[in-house]
């Protein structure tokens, strides 16, 4: 029973519910995916009790996690089609970009376990964006837009954070993914070449121009090049959303 | 007046530092000596800096902030050592980009003193004897350390702070941390995985670490000579 050490140490009222909220979503249908399922003792492992302890998420806690979802299941079909489909990434990165990959996967298990029967379908994805770019066939536009992604969830994370502080657990949870993202998006940019950090609103892929809009904003009486790095700075959901969108077909 | 002289006097001692790396463990110890003498003086106007050598963080919001100043204070003396005298053979990359994290660090640290103002702790007494700044293994890896445990840091002391413009302030600044982390790791392992490892971000849950200020404070320790009161911290 790989259950028994996925919940080894857990509170064990905690690890009932679960897996009886497992039990739960394996009947009704809604986690189709055996990978998911696989995935489920774990998402659900780590949160802490208060984190549904009420049974039902307000809604606007259920907003925000869709949201993050929502860019989660892009990042993930982005690298998992790169990575499956497609011969765009040489053997010398291909160690990075698989980490990437499962920690994207593991942020939507993570999230749709959040969420159970509220998590939004995942959307349909046209990364050509139309036909703008072609990241599968084009290792520096693959680089481009997995930079772009990367900086844009930093960016929408950290601007969520404050409408998830009623929510201990989910806040820090949130935190925990976006520190990740911003390790993906410092790695991608030294593949590229560039610094890990943003130095104001720089950045060298002019369609990219919207997830680098006011990174250049002043913290204090600081106004260097320096200090715009030493502070990232968050977007709205609908700057992150008018990003996302020429991405999400339907 | 005295207040003057003796904030001059630490600066001098501070400088002193560079101009005698070989002395720098008896330094330590005897500029802790001197800190006792100015926080006596200004033991009747500072409530943060009590007599004995050591500092209170405080409670609340200030208090976590003075728990991430006290970091900040300590990333930025050891970059500032770092990068008065680089390791040998460090390539003009590593300086450039452990340049960048020094000044980075640098700004974190007075940007934090400036929000805090008067509740701000006094400066920490730092000690890296157990780091040898002339070896990049060893320097890379004290910086690999200090990072991922800022990152942890900040990551687990978010849901302690109740006022929304702190936490979008500490978020500001975790993410950078985070950014130099994987930094300082594709330094250390460059195109592994390392940059985001299985050691630091859990492999299952994609979740990078989280401690709480005990833990985090327990540490640093080995780094600070200043004794650091953490009991008034908020716990939830």
């Amino acid at each position: 029973m790989p259950d028994t050490t996925l919940f080894g140490g857990l509170d064990p009222e905690l690890t009932a519910r679960v897996l009886s909220r497992r039990e739960a979503l394996f009947r009704t249908g809604k986690m189709a995916s055996v990978v998911a399922l696989a995935s489920m003792p774990v998402a659900f492992g780590v949160m802490a009790k208060d984190a549904f302890a009420q049974g039902t998420l307000p809604q606007p806690i259920i907003d925000v996690l869709n949201f993050a979802l929502t860019l989660e299941y892009l990042e993930d079909e982005f690298y998992r089609t790169a990575l499956e489909t497609s011969s765009v990434i040489p053997g010398e990165t291909q160690p990075v970009f698989a980490q990437i990959s499962r920690h994207e996967s593991a942020h939507v298990t993570l999230l749709e376990g959040a969420l159970g029967s509220s998590a939004v379908a995942k959307p349909s994805f046209d990364f050509t964006a139309n036909g703008m770019f072609d990241p599968f066939n084009d290792y520096t536009e693959f680089l481009a837009l997995s930079q772009g992604f990367e900086d844009t969830g930093v960016r929408a994370y950290k601007g969520q954070a404050a409408n998830l502080m009623s929510q201990d657990a989910l806040l820090q949870i949130a935190l925990q993914i976006h520190s990740v993202e911003a390790r993906h998006a410092a790695e991608v940019r030294r593949i590229r070449g560039l610094r890990g950090w943003i130095t104001g609103s720089q950045n060298d892929v002019p369609a990219l121009q919207p997830t680098y809009a006011g990174e250049d904003a002043a913290n204090g009486s600081f106004t260097s090049a320096a200090q715009a790095e030493a502070f990232d700075e968050p977007l709205t959901k609908e700057a992150v959303l008018a990003i996302a969108t020429p991405f999400i077909v339907a | 007046m005295f207040e003057r002289l003796t904030h001059g006097a630490k600066e001098l001692q501070f400088l002193a530092r560079f101009a005698e790396p070989t002395g720098r463990r008896r330094f330590v110890q005897w500029s802790g000596i001197t800190l006792g003498v100015v926080a006596l003086g200004c033991s009747d106007n500072n409530d943060n800096n009590p007599p004995d050598n050591g500092v209170s963080l405080g409670s609340g919001d200030n208090g976590i902030l003075n728990y991430a100043y006290a970091l900040e204070q300590l990333e930025a003396a050891f970059y500032t050592m770092v990068t008065a005298s680089f390791y040998a053979n460090a390539s003009t990359d590593e300086k450039n980009i452990l340049g960048d994290i020094k000044a980075h660090e640098v700004i974190h640290r007075d940007f934090l003193k400036a929000t805090l103002g008067s509740a701000a702790i006094a400066d920490l007494q730092v000690d890296f004897s157990s780091i040898d700044f002339s070896s990049r293994s060893s320097v890379l890896g004290a910086a690999r350390a200090f990072e991922d445990l800022g990152v942890s840091a900040y990551n687990g002391a978010g849901k302690l702070l109740s006022n929304p413009d702190y936490l979008l302030v500490a978020g500001k600044i975790v993410s950078v941390e985070a950014r130099h982390a994987s930094a300082i790791r594709a330094m250390l392992q460059p195109n592994t995985t390392y940059f985001a490892g299985d050691d630091v971000v859990n492999r299952d849950t994609g979740l990078d670490g989280a401690n709480d200020p005990a833990s985090v404070l327990a540490t640093a320790d080995v780094y600070v000579t200043t004794t650091i009161d953490a009991s008034g911290l908020p716990t939830t």
